[in-house]
């Protein structure tokens, strides 16, 4: 690769603001306005990459996108991003790449040895060997070989944001149809325009024209659509998703092009989710390279990069150019280039006769020509010296004529154009095949999307273009189609012989196109070539599916914001500010970050909790309850509804009255219990899990929307409108009673599972007699923003008796304490009513309710169903966890588990809940636990144990 | 991306929905009086169509309300938006 | 049938692999078979091979109506692992891994079956509490499980945000070491060669169009290519299912929605284990090639559209970035989606049918591919007997009427 000494005159780069950079350890001097690709191939940089496969040297081989050996690791540390494209990365100061998937160097890889082996290592060898003694032995080995960059190993510094814009007309491409597009559109009207272009400059190919009118319409077209206020012009911005009803993703580089100065306020990257009514897509088209021996090596490239390496960055690629082309585009190219001052010695054409005016030109500009010639071979390891070529039959079936060479210093191929119709076909656009041109251009659409430009085949000139797949004559072993994968034609042909014709197939054995250039340069080559070795026509082969992303996203861009805090929502309770300042222990509770315990100085989690129970069991604790479900049931029928949503009786609930009921889905599975309370006839207020407010809602307006639409009855979640802090102890009443309010909390006035409303401190209150602990409780109920000052009000006046705040693990144990059952932890997605011993509440009610029927299917009548019981450890000082299972008799399989576990400070022995196989009808029985290996005796008994009689609720 | 034509609140993304599956399957009136592989078929048969759909939406993180939709399962064209309870609407090839 | 190992590979490399044979046949279409497999799947080759391998029935054509294995098996993040909550999967997906463990032995081909382990991660307290349960159920089956710490799982995964300003703290989590992953299509080929071999016919490019039912038995199947008659069918056509039982008079409670997988740029190694996460709905794991492989759980919605749409591709990789932020920087490279059959319990449906002589095997949802050899020899063995295999007795068509669900909920929460 030729150094550039000095940039051509017109270069689109800013010639008195020089760039420092380095690559793989080396300092290089580059402009303002070049990619980390061009600034290489100024400072004659010929190896950048090195294939996947068998480590090939390998050169810059395009200019954009469709680049498929410049990838290098950029930065290093917290900034890094493997995999980086060099024709993609701007250059700016200080930037630092390295090689890839290259030991040492890319320049001398110890790997390269790799390519000795090449015909060991076919398409697919790896299914073929790698078995003995087993793939074991192999895998580490494969693993470490494979892979390109390095992944970063510390999480990202920048960040992410996500937007979404509506627009009446979305145009993706700011080069010359999509210019011309928004033109049109904005003269005939005032529709919202937002033209979207993935360059850091707007212009597309334009930018690598050499020729004034172009600069002149550009600079002229930008400055008027700039000034329209119903245009939006981003550059930066690459559409990579269509998706249905017209509604499309884009990756915006915000920060990228200051690498690692970019400023931190700043988002590196914005996703933005684009509504657009109609879709015009100027997306261009890729230029194909030509297959053939050795076309892999540093200094051979596409035409349409080199012209533009020249005219937008100004560089001498070559002192000796040839061209290998079957169209007539690259043509075009070379003459420019002799315009330019670069001396293109050879146009090798594999059409035996081209347009008249061209070939003179050529002549006269002192360029031989080759017509009717492919090229058998090139040489030079770490850049093209020289290529031979042969004459080609008539037909270009097969070669003829001796071999002759020509030197060179760049080689400028191109095999034709492939529109860039990825987007239209991810929006479910059909294709059809052109043959004169060889591609496949839009036909049908089935969303508001029209397609222009190349993208839609429209080429400024004609091609005249005849195809040449790839050499005839030669061995297939060396002609590359995926440089990337190091996919050459004998490996398409090797999946042939194999039966393997099917696109799809061979992709997947040979993996063309499969890499990360996503088969741009390589997908219709393949596709041709299997056309050919099997004797179809391309249409007939068809094409792989395309699907998002169309350039390669990164992925935190798709998670946005919505990363740790943010990642869900969180809720904090009303008293949070208390609870921090107690040094309560937090834990995410079905969202909401709730105490589980407040540990004093020096204590761990057990010696907390078993403090806060006895505390509570003795005298008062206070509990934040706020995250209880509550909803309001209003309505004539809200009785009516609230029956058959409940597996008990509800018609018979008093106003004043609180009953504890059961709720099922239809399937008969118990979904949620909670306490329901008549507020007035038409009037509920129904409690539900911690948690489970907003399902259980859902559930309800389910069945009022859809199924019993005639019952007059509304259902308003009001969880978060009440804080409700649980006050619960033998004291509880004393405490309560300091404070000022106007409810009669009197024992014989307000007994257990009663409701009463009034004032508290002067606010509205709502108070339950509920109790989860098994001693006297009152859930206190006030308006949300209430919920700290009642915190701090029943602290102060529970000082005297010790108050003492617990946390939801001291509640589970006091909980399983009384034997009381959680939703969720002691039952299963298969626990029925029946198992929870209620088959003779549901007896004793007449009506219908939600899930009866399936009560009574086989499977809720057998007798081994998993049912609710105690499980007592008969070792009284051993302890067991949540999750052990309970043995059968012959020990050998599980017959239920251990559902609730705890040490009870109260009993002073461990107490459990379990779902045991029967259990009802096994109570005393002793039975066998196994976790982690370790096998305990123990007893199945009624749950419980703490005040069976419940005489303390009664207090 | 779907977007919804809410009935109540204009068109809006997927991701604000939740799918309910098949509408228009009514709960026997009496379930006890249907057998055991009847009240099976309430719970589980759900019929799965290549092509036009009649399915249920919730717009649960907007209006919470349930609606009924048309939709095309291969190309996920939306054919038409009714309230629930009101019948289905007859899909010719090209629109209701 | 060319064997394949290193010696064939160098063999055929002296002669420059021009003499490497057509991996199976372009059978022509017979006239009539003694089975028909509808669907060219992992499930379908699978069941060939095994009815010709085990119960001496060659005489078999697997009809395709694409290209074999180019469906979920052709799309799949190829995760193999028994590692489930009750005895009724535990059993069949044990048996599956072990016949996954001798599988390049069985069809010599290396199927690349990695056994890097799988993890699942619990995010609170109550989570893991549900892990203990869930790993001390499998250790009893006598499958391997093991309980880890947090910070044990921190020294397995090094990429694991283990750090304070998570969403969710990391609980602890359990293994199953010989979980793994392997070559999907390399599954499908294996299957495919073998059962080639045996004389099995593969029809590529075939459609079936109806049934012949007389009397309420098969008795043919009409295609795009011609007319076979036959007395015996077995449907593997996964997302198609209803599509297909819907030809023979036979309503299933199936619904087909888009499952979708996404692969980031290779990298060099930096995940040697598969994790998952139920709660936040991802799971992880590193190609051999060097990708990263990224899963979640399907697009809600029935889709037979093979593609997946933006939202659910948001919320994985955000779980994926929350879980794993090293891998923020990295660039999602390719998307795809497939078209799964999910029963009410989420568990296999593999069964007679009302018609005599018609075998379905469908509802694997996201996770057929674990699946495959024990699905290929239970519906073997099931189409040969005219009774289901032992190990699908629980997984018959009519065990909704009865209740008898086997709902995985937890275990199948995300798809592998």
């Amino acid at each position: 690769m030729k150094r550039t000494v000095k940039r051509h005159e017109h270069a689109r780069i800013n010639a008195d603001d020089p760039i420092h950079f380095s690559f793989d350890g080396k300092r290089y001097r580059g402009y303002e306005g070049d990619t980390l690709a061009s600034a290489l191939l100024a400072n004659g940089v010929a190896v950048v990459g090195r294939s996947f496969k068998i480590h090939r040297p390998r050169g810059v081989f395009a200019a954009g996108k469709e680049e498929v050996n410049a990838f290098v690791q950029l930065e290093e540390g917290p900034y890094t991003e493997p995999n980086a494209r060099a024709t993609l990365v701007p250059l700016y100061a200080d930037l630092k790449a390295t090689g890839q998937n290259a030991w040492p160097s890319v320049r001398f890889d110890g790997l390269a040895m790799l390519g000795l082996f090449k015909r060991v290592l076919p398409a697919s060898f790896y299914y073929k060997t790698f078995k003995w003694p087993s793939w074991h032995t192999w895998e580490g080995l494969v693993r470490r070989i494979a892979g390109l960059g390095k992944a970063p190993s510390q999480p990202d510094p920048q960040t992410y944001q996500k937007q979404t814009v509506h627009t009446d007309i979305l145009i993706v491409g700011a080069g010359r149809a999509g210019l011309m597009a928004a033109l049109e559109i904005v003269r005939e009207g005032h529709q919202r325009v937002l033209v979207l272009d993935e360059q850091e400059k707007f212009g597309g190919s334009l930018l690598a024209s050499a020729e004034q009118a172009d600069r002149a319409w550009l600079k002229r077209v930008l400055a008027d659509l700039a000034g329209r206020d119903n245009v939006t012009l981003m550059s930066r911005t690459t559409v990579n998703g269509y998706y249905d009803h017209n509604v499309l993703a884009a990756l915006e580089r915000v920060g990228n092009h200051l690498g690692t100065q970019a400023e931190q306020s700043q988002p590196r990257e914005r996703f933005w989710r684009i509504h657009a009514g109609q879709v015009i897509l100027a997306t261009g088209a890729h230029e194909r390279p030509l297959v053939f021996p050795n076309n892999d090596r540093p200094g051979i490239m596409l035409a349409s990069a080199i012209r533009e390496y020249t005219h937008r960055y100004g560089l001498t690629l070559g002192d000796n150019v040839v061209f290998y082309a079957n169209n007539d585009s690259a043509w075009d190219v070379a003459l420019e280039l002799v315009t330019a001052g670069i001396k293109v010695t050879a146009i090798v054409d594999v059409r035996s006769t081209v347009v008249a005016k061209l070939q003179r030109r050529a002549t006269l500009a002192g360029i031989e020509l080759k017509l009717g010639y492919a090229v058998v071979d090139t040489r030079g390891r770490s850049g093209i010296k020289k290529l031979l070529l042969r004459k080609l039959t008539a037909d270009r079936d097969h070669l003829t004529g001796p071999k002759e060479s020509l030197s060179c210093d760049l080689l400028a191929i191109s095999g034709g154009w492939t529109p860039a119709i990825h987007l239209y076909s991810q929006s479910g656009g059909k294709l059809i095949f052109r043959d004169a041109d060889t591609c496949f251009v839009p036909d049908v659409a089935s969303q508001a999307v029209t397609v222009v430009g190349r993208a839609n085949g429209e080429f400024s000139q004609p091609l005249n273009l005849q195809a040449l797949w790839s050499t005839p004559d030669v061995s297939s072993e060396y002609q590359w189609i995926d440089f990337q994968y190091d996919v050459t034609v004998s490996d398409i042909q090797l999946a042939v012989r194999e039966n393997f014709i099917s696109v799809e197939h061979v992709k997947r054995y040979t993996t063309n196109g499969m890499s990360i250039d996503q088969g741009k340069t390589s997908n219709v080559n393949g596709l041709a070539i299997l056309a050919q070795e099997t004797e179809r026509q391309i249409p007939e082969v068809g094409t792989t599916r395309f699907r998002p992303p169309y350039h390669p996203t990164t992925i935190g861009a798709y998670a946005g914001r919505e990363l740790g805090p943010l990642y869900t929502p969180g809720f904090q309770l009303p008293a949070h500010v208390c609870h921090v300042a107690l040094d309560a222990q937090f834990e995410d509770y079905g969202g909401w970050q709730r105490p589980e315990y407040y540990p004093r100085p020096g204590e761990d989690e057990h010696q907390a909790i078993a403090r806060e129970v006895l505390a509570v069991r003795n005298s008062v604790g206070l509990l934040d309850y706020s995250p209880l479900g509550k909803l309001e049931v209003h309505g004539p029928d809200a009785r009516e509804f609230l029956n058959r949503m409940y597996a008990n009786n509800m018609v018979t609930l008093k106003v004043g009255g609180a009953r504890y009921g059961l709720m099922l889905n239809e399937k008969g599975i118990v979904i949620d219990d909670g306490v329901l309370v008549c507020l007035a006839e038409d009037h509920f207020l129904m409690h539900t899990t911690s948690g489970g407010a907003g399902t259980i809602h859902q559930v309800l307006e389910e069945w009022l929307q859809c199924e019993w639409m005639q019952l007059e009855v509304l259902v308003t979640n009001v969880t978060t409108q009440w804080a409700t802090l649980t006050l619960s102890g033998p004291n509880a009443r004393q405490v309560l009673e300091k404070l000022d309010g106007d409810i009669d909390l009197a024992h014989d006035s307000f007994s257990h599972m009663q409701y009463r409303e009034g004032t508290l401190c002067g606010v509205p209150a709502r108070l339950l007699r509920a109790s989860f602990t098994g001693e006297v409780s009152f859930e206190v109920s006030v308006p949300a923003r209430h919920g700290q000052a009642l915190w701090e009000e029943l602290m102060t006046a529970g000082k005297n008796y010790g108050i003492t705040p617990f946390g939801l693990e001291s509640l589970m144990v006091m909980r399983t304490e009384k034997g009381y059952l959680h939703v969720g932890a002691d039952t299963d997605g298969n626990t029925m009513p029946q198992d929870l011993g209620w088959a003779g509440v549901i007896a004793k009610k007449p009506a219908d309710f939600v899930g009866r029927r399936s009560l009574s299917i086989e499977v809720g009548q057998d007798e081994q169903r998993l049912q609710l019981t105690g499980i007592e450890l008969l070792d009284s000082s051993a302890d067991i966890l949540a999750g052990a299972h309970v043995l059968s008799a012959n020990g050998d399989s599980s017959t239920g588990y251990v559902t609730s576990a705890y040490h009870s400070p109260t009993l002073g022995r461990t107490v459990a809940l379990g779902i045991v196989a029967g259990a009802h009808a096994r109570q005393d029985e002793e039975v066998t636990l196994f976790y982690n290996g370790n096998r305990q005796a123990a007893r199945l008994v009624k749950p419980g144990g703490y005040d069976p009689e419940g005489e303390r609720l009664n207090g | 991306m779907l977007k919804i034509n809410c009935p109540f609140c204009g068109p809006r993304t997927e991701d604000e929905f939740t799918c309910g599956g098949q509408s228009h399957i009514a709960r026997p009136v009496t379930p006890a009086e249907v057998s055991d592989q009847q009240w099976a078929d309430y719970l589980y048969q759900r019929i799965n169509p290549k092509g036009v759909h009649y399915e249920r939406w919730r717009h649960t993180f907007g209006c919470r309300q349930w609606f009924n939709v048309a939709r095309d399962t291969v190309s996920h064209e939306i054919y038409a938006v009714y309230q629930m309870g009101e019948p289905k609407p007859s899909i010719t090839e090209k629109g209701v | 049938m060319e064997k394949y190992s290193a010696f064939s590979l160098l063999k055929n490399t002296l002669t420059g692999h021009k003499h490497w044979p057509k991996s199976w046949r372009n059978a022509e279409l017979k006239s009539a078979y003694d089975v028909v497999i509808i669907g060219g799947g992992g499930h379908g080759l699978a069941t060939a091979y095994n009815l010709a391998k085990n119960h001496g029935i060659t005489n078999v054509a697997v009809l395709e109506k694409g290209w074999i294995g180019g469906g979920n098996t052709g799309r799949n993040t190829a995760v193999s692992r028994s590692n489930y909550f009750y005895p009724e999967s535990t059993r069949f997906y044990e048996h599956s891994l072990k016949l996954y463990e001798q599988m390049n032995d069985e069809l010599n081909y290396n199927v690349m079956f990695s056994q890097v382990g799988i993890i699942n991660l619990a995010l609170d307290r109550h989570e893991m509490d549900i892990f203990r349960r869930w790993s001390t159920s499998i250790q009893l089956q006598g499958v391997d499980s093991e309980l880890l710490t947090p910070e044990q799982i921190a020294e397995e995964v090094s990429i694991l945000n283990m750090g304070a300003k998570t969403r969710y703290k990391i609980h602890g989590g359990f293994i199953q070491r010989r979980g793994g992953v392997s070559r999907h299509d390399a599954v499908a080929w294996a299957y495919a060669r073998a059962a080639d071999n045996l004389g099995v016919d593969i029809i590529q490019n075939c459609e079936v169009t109806g049934f012949d039912i007389v009397d309420g038995g098969i008795r043919g199947v009409k295609t795009s290519l011609g007319k076979i008659r036959t007395d015996k069918v077995g449907m593997t056509v996964a997302g198609h299912s209803s599509v297909v039982a819907a030809m023979a008079g036979i309503d299933l409670p199936i619904i087909s929605m888009c499952l979708q997988a996404m692969v980031s740029e290779p990298v060099k190694p930096c995940l040697n284990r598969i994790v998952m996460s139920p709660k936040v709905g991802c799971y992880l794991s590193q190609s051999d090639r060097g990708e990263m492989v990224i899963g979640g759980g399907a697009d809600s919605y029935t889709s037979y559209g093979q593609r997946g749409n933006l939202p659910t591709t948001e919320s994985v990789l955000g779980a994926v970035t929350e879980l794993f932020p090293t891998l923020s920087r990295m660039k999602l490279m390719r998307q795809w989606g497939g078209i799964v059959d999910i029963a009410p319990d989420a568990s296999p449906i593999v069964s007679k049918t009302p018609v005599t002589g018609f075998y379905i095997s469908t509802g694997w949802g996201t996770g057929g591919y674990k699946a495959i050899p024990a699905g290929g020899d239970t519906l073997a063995y099931t189409i040969a007997n005219d009774k289901p295999h032992p190990l699908v007795e629980p997984f018959s068509l009519d065990r909704f009427a009865k209740g008898r669900l086997v709902d995985e909920g937890a275990a199948a929460g995300v798809a592998h």
